[in-house]
């Protein structure tokens, strides 16, 4: 790979940025294709497969039934045999209808043949919330796939990481789950806020997984967060800042594996520690960052804060959501709150 | 032979069912203009509407009681209506009100009301299990009523639908499966993605009549089920029946449908169930003045509703967490009796 020292100020969305990627893969090795429900024509409901039929036609960007269990499991198979399927969940909530292929098959596969069988099949999917779409079609499940040992979990929130961590997804052997936030994508009905579409290199790339990137460094607090909450803590950071608080924004970009050094360093410098995320409360992301914290460095933690979806599902109208899903506005009381207890 | 009346109160529904759509829509598309924002407006988020869908609706629930067990798919509306859920609650929940049919919580892919035994859900061929239920349930009680699930073509290559048909079979259930066959999953032709042209083929897998209306004929669907309905009353056990619909609209509002060719979008829009039910009427001898009547009373029903869900207040923010259990997280009590219970292995 050629560097170049020209600064790069081409932008795209995230979701042009994820599709180069996947593109770029496919033009290299003939043995990628992608498979889902209206990723052919249509280009993906949230825009991941924009334009690749037309270059790749109907053999590898695949139209499926309506049959997750199948598709997913076949993309199991079909991984297992060498090549290197990326299937789809048009939604993540629709996980339930494939579970089984999920959590036993492509993800023990590897460990229960002793690793002589390897799976290198990406599964992406679409997640969360905030345009009211209620409780099954809504949700993120990163504690749902991050929890069960075997599937890596990436969970990008920038154009520039979701291209890099896309290549290093499909040129690795083992699973990954691919978790891009509706939000961010860019899509024409769906705006997204500042911040997800950036330049990005033309080249190909690979972004290490298990590296998270500190997205704005600060001294008072560290808010350790992941996707569309990554946004939402850089603007509160932006608001605290005017209250003379100065605050570091962690993002994951994986949860599995998960950059435990980079959290424990920041909580070192700060004291304080602030996890958001849009999966619900308990049983969950914010609850392991902050015990994997308190396991390395039980003394660095002065104040911790945890901003997540209260245990309830994710209800449709506009209050309710608006109350649930965590914004900016709780992002900067959390943060307050550990500045001020400690 | 289908009596007359029967007829008009069916053709009532369907013009309610397509009035309602075609008024929803516009209420949809209120605050996404000019760029169209799928969380703005009264009603955000998705909204999938069932223009061209009202034969298969009307036909067969104008056989079910309220009792009988309906399941619906992300595309509810015209089952709703034609089996009888409370209107005007039904539309404060699209509208997110306080006083819809789930507080506002559930939106209009996940309309309950258990006053006349109707449910639906967003995930495609989930409502096939719980149809099942409702008549295993049924057929334990010894009770002579049934239940129908209905779901798109597209739904007939999952898991939960074909388990379902196996299950309602092997336990000669009192369930009716409805295929409405619109030919279109979002943008998936049903011939790029199922293996068969009927899906009403399926059934002989399954040692069950299967059975295929070929039009968008409410009067023909309602004689067909008429049959299935009856089968699964006298306990003669499960159907497999499918309605030829059409998609007037898009998959969703919002919905390019770039993959559809103007060809199929005319072809479906020209083969319209409810000038075909009107001319049946005329058969019968109803002139203008009544079907304009009962247009009005149709269009009258669905204001009043729209306009009633519109008053009702938004629920608050602090109603998000109510509604997750029942009972308190304790379950039915808060104390755990005293018991003296002897040493395990005391006498060894």
């Amino acid at each position: 790979m050629s560097e170049t020292n020209d600064v790069i100020d081409r932008e795209l969305t995230m979701s042009r940025a994820m599709v180069e990627s996947i593109a770029h893969e496919m033009r290299d090795n003939e043995e990628v294709f992608y498979m889902g429900e209206d990723v052919a024509d249509y280009g993906g409901i949230f825009d991941s497969t924009q334009g690749l039929l037309d270059e790749f036609g109907r053999d590898r960007i695949m139209d499926v039934p309506i049959s997750e269990t199948a598709y997913l499991g076949a993309a199991v198979g079909a991984a297992q045999e060498g090549m290197r399927p990326i299937a789809e969940l048009m939604f993540v909530d629709f996980f339930g209808v494939a579970m089984d292929q999920i959590y036993n098959q492509l993800a023990k596969n590897t460990y229960m043949s002793g690793g002589n069988v390897n799976v290198p099949l990406v599964l992406t999917a679409a997640v969360g919330g905030t345009y009211n779409d209620a409780a099954q079609h809504s949700q993120t499940l990163y504690g749902t796939f991050a929890h069960v040992p075997g599937l890596k979990l990436v969970v990008p929130s920038t154009a520039y990481d979701a291209k890099g961590l896309m290549h290093n997804a499909i040129r690795d052997d083992d699973p990954v789950m691919y978790l891009f936030h509706k939000r961010l994508m860019g899509i024409g009905w769906m705006p997204a806020p500042d911040g997800p579409k950036t330049p990005v290199p033309e080249t190909d790339y690979t972004i290490p997984f298990g590296s998270a990137d500190i997205k704005r460094e600060g001294a008072d607090v560290s808010v350790v967060t992941l996707g569309l909450h990554v946004h939402r803590a850089l603007a509160a950071a932006e608001s605290l800042a005017a209250e003379g608080i100065d605050v570091e924004v962690i993002d994951l970009r994986t949860l599995v594996p998960l950059d435990t050094e980079t959290i424990v360093e920041s909580v070192r410098k700060t004291g304080r520690l602030v996890v958001v995320d849009e999966d619900y409360r308990s049983f969950g992301v914010t609850g392991e960052i902050v015990a994997s914290v308190a396991d390395r460095d039980l003394g660095a933690l002065d104040a911790v804060e945890r901003v997540a979806v209260p245990d309830v599902p994710i209800p449709y109208a506009r209050p309710m959501e608006d109350e649930v899903i965590p914004d900016a506005a709780d992002i900067e009381e959390s943060v307050r709150e550990v500045v001020s207890s400690k | 032979m289908v009596s007359p009346d029967r007829i008009r109160e069916m053709y009532g529904d369907m013009l309610t069912a397509r009035h309602y759509e075609e008024r929803l829509q516009e209420e949809y598309l209120e605050g996404k203009q000019p760029a169209f924002d799928i969380s703005a407006g009264p009603i955000p988020g998705e909204l999938h509407l069932a223009a061209g869908q009202e034969a298969a609706a009307v036909g067969v629930c104008h056989h079910l009681r309220p009792e009988d067990t309906v399941t619906a798919p992300h595309r509810p509306h015209h089952v709703a209506i034609a089996k009888g859920v409370d209107l005007k609650r039904m539309t404060a929940e699209i509208f997110g009100r306080e006083s819809g049919l789930g507080k506002g919580k559930g939106g209009h892919m996940h309309l309950f009301d258990p006053d006349v035994n109707f449910a639906c859900s967003g995930i495609i061929a989930e409502g096939c299990p719980p149809a099942a239920g409702a008549a295993l349930a049924a057929k334990k009680r010894n009770e002579d009523s049934v239940a129908v699930a209905f779901l798109g073509e597209g739904a007939i290559d999952q898991g939960a639908f074909l388990e379902s048909l196996n299950f309602a079979s092997v336990h000669n259930l009192p369930v009716v499966f409805v295929i409405e066959d619109n030919d279109w999953a979002i943008s998936m032709p049903k011939e790029r993605v199922t293996d068969v042209e009927d899906g009403s083929d399926r059934a002989a897998g399954f040692d069950m009549p299967g059975v295929r209306v070929d039009q968008d004929d409410a009067v023909a669907v309602y004689e067909a089920a008429a049959e299935a309905i009856g089968r699964a009353r006298d306990r003669n056990g499960p159907t497999l029946l499918e309605v030829q619909v059409h998609r007037r609209m898009g998959h969703f509002m919002g919905d390019p449908q770039t993959y559809r060719s103007d060809d199929d979008e005319e072809a479906a829009l020209a083969r319209d169930s409810i000038d075909r039910i009107e001319s049946e009427l005329r058969d019968h001898g109803v002139d203008d003045d009544d079907l304009a009547s009962m247009r009005d009373d149709a269009e009258t029903r669905v204001e009043e509703a729209i306009a009633w869900a519109k008053e009702q207040p938004q629920p608050d923010p602090e109603d998000a967490y109510d509604d997750v259990f029942v009972n308190p997280p304790s379950g039915v009590t808060t104390e755990e009796p005293e018991f003296e219970l002897a040493e395990v292995n005391a006498d060894e």
